[in-house]
């Protein structure tokens, strides 16, 4: 084991990489051009080869781990597969190359495929209006929480608060906190639920929407969904639809029908296009027609068999993105949608389900099962009972399956679940991998019982051994010092 | 059965284990009222062949892509190499996740502290954060930073800003009741002080400019420090990362935070995004930063480790009290800019650099041959604003040549018609610089 | 078990207010610090500032949490632990002595009297 390395140590004076000869126009002096005092000094940038790159980078991609290279079941991530079609067509330099301020009409493949996503998702999600502005799932949260601010406002209505549950992925207060909202957290009921009783206790005409993902954070669809609806509307209040767990859904229920009106999705979940080790997403907000004159601008429309950007949008809440938003990733969910067809999504969804459903069968046993033995595309289980009986938590759990291979389920999420694991497979893992983690778990179980500080001390084959957080945290080092 | 990795009589043994018959018992607590009773109305669906062929049709729609582009104005027809494309195709980096656990994920992380590394080098400043989604949005939540900081609910920014980062910031200060208070440019496209300085009062937070500015010109940074150090505001700078190959970083006229559009570091146009922020700060400011954070640690061997640091600033711990709302970061196109940088490295960087400079002041002194353009104001890093006689007319018959002249500067300011913003990278050549010229300058 | 001395009163928030004439001492308690774990930063006032009972006051930071400090008391800080910036640790080992947070000037001595008495404190953690 040694130093993971970095590239500022492979520098060495005079080397060099990618250097461009002189242009074929007159050469300048740099001092002409530029006052003496706005001229920089030094540039401290590496001085390396491009064998030295190519096999720095190479390296550090072994260090990591991605859904090509095996089963990655974070709960509320969506980890599928990203088919490679889809990286094949994003990377035609048709697409690559097209400036986003070239003249509409030499445009049109990319404004067309943007036009038909809009489509799409309106027609998959029950909604009436399109923004692909927003560049991740959090973005599209902030995105519908100024139309909602922006609606009321309009309308003549000060309304200052959000309800949020107390399961909800953290970036949901964090959104409605940072569009000038109070926060409100509604304590699920004692089935992981929304209680409707409890709901319409806090729902005033000072509640702008409740936010709520449907399957919830624990797996389980809110059957209350109707009633949740209509004790918001009947206040005037609005439903916002957090639609991280779409996969679940697909082609089966829309949010539109279940009283929904803002949405966001995340096409680097439900619609397969790469995670790309934290980014690039894209969270398209989805609105009913009585919200489409506040979408942020600009959308595209349809106007005489050209397809044109239309920033005429009386009341909207501006921009959230320089440009149009992540047209790129767009490209790939729209190549994934084509592919699969409305037969296709269904069945992800179905299978999906199957799957966690299955994968809870098999190990729940081993852990404490806080919602039941039904799920919809993922589930929470609790390793209170491991922690209590050979005292070893989630974390330790985590860190040792790293070492039979698996990516570990996500930790700590739901907050309101103690030594959380949420486990998500995806439609896209196969029953011999499922079994395959089963038997796994099963392996881990064992060695909790037998001795714990396997699990304590793992993972033991990675690249590193446990990493010291504390540390990190103290000595908030963000930068390479020689 | 597309990306269904069981055999049909595997689905039949799940069922079985489940010991129901088929999914939609899986789907009881789906209410009639709630369910879908129609299939969804969607184009069939296309096997990769066909895909392929309609997106050959869709690719030829888009003509522009193969124009010569001078369009600038925020994204830039860099040339991207080789070896960072291929470095970014390898699958550990792009189907990976985001690093929450750092053993399994040593690559993105050490990436992320490189790219840290190089962008705070870039800007002069203490500190960055792994990226946001976009310039406009860093600038945004530069804003947002400021105002925390200071305790303050304003912030002044300068005309000559990107039009369309100014409208993102004012729709992010929509959240918080912050003024954003637009200070004129002059006829000159450069920032007035004397007018700006009347704009900034007690409650003001930071002063925003943008270097270059968005017409491509220079701004006088000593005024700049001038009037934040006298006025103790925080300066917000928004920049260009190649132009900080030959620039003075940020840093060393009293930048408190510099942002930015990583885009020119490797990655390519993409119709507006996938685009990177970058975002630097000083050392005292990083609790306040928002996004992202990669530190350097020691595993239980004490070898050196990265791993996601101080995430008790963020949405997923701090809820409603985090700096941002904020839960992923460009993480692939920053990897784009940091294999761009290393492999570019200091000599690589400057030899873009000097490429976009040279180019851009051969267009400046052969237009004074042409009556038909005139050079606004020639202190300029990349990008330059003329006026053109029959600027519409020219601008036609510059597209019937294949070439993407520039951005009409009619469309953000409707009284600057006739006025074409063009940008020279290191793309261009001499002989297409004079072809535009030939189309620009003759009447 | 937590510890949890007799001559310090308490808040619901679990701070500890240690009065000397008319200045009040003022940091986290065992329990505290044993739920936030490992604390690796603490956001302190300055000398000269005002804080008001009730109302944030600073924040601790561990790896997983973060938490407002509230203030137990209305007042003036007169000292601040500067050890804290580099050893933030300290309140983890030594949360009743060495890592104490502020002193504060107490503005109105009757503000102590709604605060919890040790067993009051003790009840409240026991329920938990």
């Amino acid at each position: 084991m040694s130093d993971v390395p970095l590239i500022f140590e492979k520098s060495r004076k005079g080397k060099e990489g990618f250097v461009l000869t002189a242009p074929d126009v007159p050469q300048v002096e740099i001092s002409q051009v530029f006052d003496e005092d706005l001229i920089r000094c030094d540039l401290d940038l590496p001085e390396v080869s491009e064998v030295d790159v190519i096999r720095h980078y190479t390296k550090l991609s072994t260090m990591n781990f991605g859904v090509d290279s095996g089963f990655y079941p974070l709960g509320s991530c969506t980890m599928k597969y990203n088919p490679k079609i889809n990286e094949e067509i994003a990377l035609m330099p048709e697409f690559t190359q097209l400036h986003p301020y070239a003249p509409q009409e030499l445009c049109q493949g990319t404004l067309e495929v943007m036009y038909h996503m809009q489509n799409f998702l309106a027609e998959i999600t029950g909604m009436d209006y399109f923004t692909l502005q927003p560049a991740a799932g959090a973005h599209g949260e902030l995105t519908g929480m100024f139309i909602i601010k922006k609606y009321f406002e309009h309308s003549g209505q000060k309304r200052t608060k959000i309800i949020v549950p107390d399961s909800a992925h953290g970036t949901n207060p964090a959104s409605a906190s940072q569009a000038g909202f109070e926060v409100i957290s509604l304590k699920s009921g004692s089935d992981g639920l929304v209680d409707p009783k409890a709901l319409r206790e806090v729902v005033d005409e000072n509640v702008a929407a409740l936010m709520l993902t449907n399957p919830n954070t624990l797996g389980l669809f809110e059957k209350n969904i109707h009633e949740i609806a209509e004790i918001l509307h009947e206040k005037g209040a609005l439903l916002y639809y957090d639609g991280a767990n779409l996969n679940a859904v697909m082609g089966i229920a829309r949010p539109a029908d279940m009283g929904f009106d803002v949405v966001h999705l995340n096409l680097h979940k439900t619609f397969s296009t790469p995670h790309g080790g934290g980014g690039p997403g894209s969270g398209p907000v989805g609105v009913k027609a009585f919200l489409k004159d506040f979408l942020p601008k600009p959308i595209v429309a349809k106007k005489d068999d050209k397809y044109v950007l239309d920033y005429n949008i009386p009341y909207s809440i501006g921009k959230i993105h320089g440009f149009y938003g992540n047209v790129g990733v767009v490209l790939k969910a729209y190549g994934y949608i084509k592919c699969l067809g409305a037969s296709g999504l269904k069945e992800a969804s179905e299978v999906a389900v199957l799957n966690a459903n299955y994968l809870l069968k098999k190990i729940k046993d081993m852990f404490i099962v806080p919602e039941g033995n039904v799920c919809k595309h993922e589930f929470v289980v609790s390793c209170k009972n491991w922690k209590e009986n050979f005292g070893v938590r989630a974390l330790d759990v985590a860190k040792r399956l790293l070492d039979y291979g698996f990516h570990p389920p996500t930790i700590y999420f739901p907050l309101i679940v103690e030594e959380a694991l949420m486990i998500e497979p995806t439609e896209t893992e196969s029953k011999d991998t499922l079994d395959s983690f089963c038997d796994v778990l099963q392996n881990i179980y064992r060695e909790a019982q037998e001795n714990p500080d396997i699990l304590k001390s793992a993972p033991f084959s990675m690249p590193v051994k446990r990493v010291d957080e504390v540390k990190a945290a103290r000595d908030a080092k963000v930068i390479y010092k020689e | 059965m597309k990306y269904i990795s069981h055999a049909p009589y595997q689905i039949d043994e799940m069922l079985k284990e489940l010991e129901i018959s088929d999914v939609t018992a899986l789907f009881s607590d789906v209410s009639d009222k709630v369910k879908l009773d129609r299939d969804l109305d969607l184009p069939l669906p296309l096997n990769e062949i066909e895909l392929k062929r309609e997106f050959a049709v869709l690719s030829g729609k888009n003509k522009a892509a193969d124009y010569i582009n001078f369009i600038g104005a925020g994204a830039y027809d860099h040339y991207v190499p080789a070896a960072v494309k291929a470095l970014l195709s390898r699958s550990e980096f792009y189907t990976a996740y985001t690093p929450y656990q750092a053993e399994r994920s040593q690559g993105t992380l050490a990436a992320i502290f490189e790219y840290q590394t190089m962008i705070a080098k870039l800007t002069g400043m203490d500190v960055a954060n792994a990226s946001v989604y976009d310039g406009a949005s860093s600038l945004a939540e530069a804003i947002l930073m400021a105002c925390r900081i200071k305790k303050k609910n304003k912030v002044v920014i300068s005309q000559t800003l990107h039009p369309e980062y100014i409208e993102t910031a004012q729709t992010y200060a929509f959240g918080s009741d912050i003024k954003v208070l637009v200070s004129p440019c002059n006829c000159l496209y450069e920032t007035d002080w004397d007018k700006l300085e009347t704009l900034i009062d007690g409650e003001t937070a930071a002063l925003v400019v943008s270097v270059p500015n968005f017409f491509g010109v220079i701004e006088d940074v000593r005024r700049v420090q001038k009037i934040t150090q006298e006025k103790d505001i925080m300066l917000i700078v928004a920049a260009n990362p190649i132009a900080l190959a030959f620039l003075k970083p940020p840093s060393e006229y009293g930048a408190d935070i510099v942002v930015g559009e990583g885009q020119p570091l490797g990655n390519s146009l993409n119709f507006g995004g996938p685009y990177l922020g970058f975002m630097s700060a000083k050392a005292k400011y990083l609790r306040s930063m928002p996004g992202r954070i990669v530190g350097e640690t020691i595993d239980k061997e004490g070898n050196r480790a990265f791993v996601l640091t101080l995430q008790a600033r963020e949405q997923h711990i701090r809820r409603e009290k985090a700096t941002s709302n904020i839960c992923s970061n460009e993480a692939l196109n920053a990897l784009a800019a940091t294999i761009y940088l290393a492999y570019l490295g200091k000599e690589g960087l400057k030899s873009v650099a000097y490429n976009c400079i040279a180019n851009t002041q051969y267009f400046i002194n052969e237009a004074k041959k042409y009556q038909g353009i005139r050079i606004i104001n020639s202190k300029v890093f990349n990008e330059v604003a003329v006026e053109v006689d029959n600027l519409e007319e020219k601008y036609q018959k510059a597209l019937n040549a294949k070439i993407l002249p520039g951005l009409k500067l009619d469309k953000f300011f409707p009284e600057q018609a006739g006025k074409l913003l063009v940008a020279f990278t290191e793309k261009r050549t001499k002989h297409e610089i004079d072809e535009l010229l030939k189309i620009l300058g003759v009447d | 078990m937590s510890n949890i001395p007799l001559t310090l009163k308490y808040t619901q928030d679990h701070e500890w207010i240690a009065v000397e004439g008319n200045h009040g001492k003022i940091g986290i308690t065992d329990h505290a610090q044993e739920e936030l774990g490992d604390i690796v930063y603490v956001e302190l006032p300055e000398v000269g500032d005002k804080i008001i009972k009730g109302e944030p006051f600073g924040s601790v930071e561990s790896v997983k949490a973060a938490s407002d400090l509230m203030a137990p008391v209305s007042g003036t800080v007169v000292q601040v632990n500067e050890s804290l910036d580099d050893s933030p640790e300290l309140v983890n080992e030594s949360p009743y002595d060495d890592g104490w947070m502020i002193v504060v000037e107490v503005e109105d001595e009757s503000e102590l009297d709604d605060l919890l008495t040790p067993a009051e404190y003790k009840s409240l953690v026991e329920g938990e």
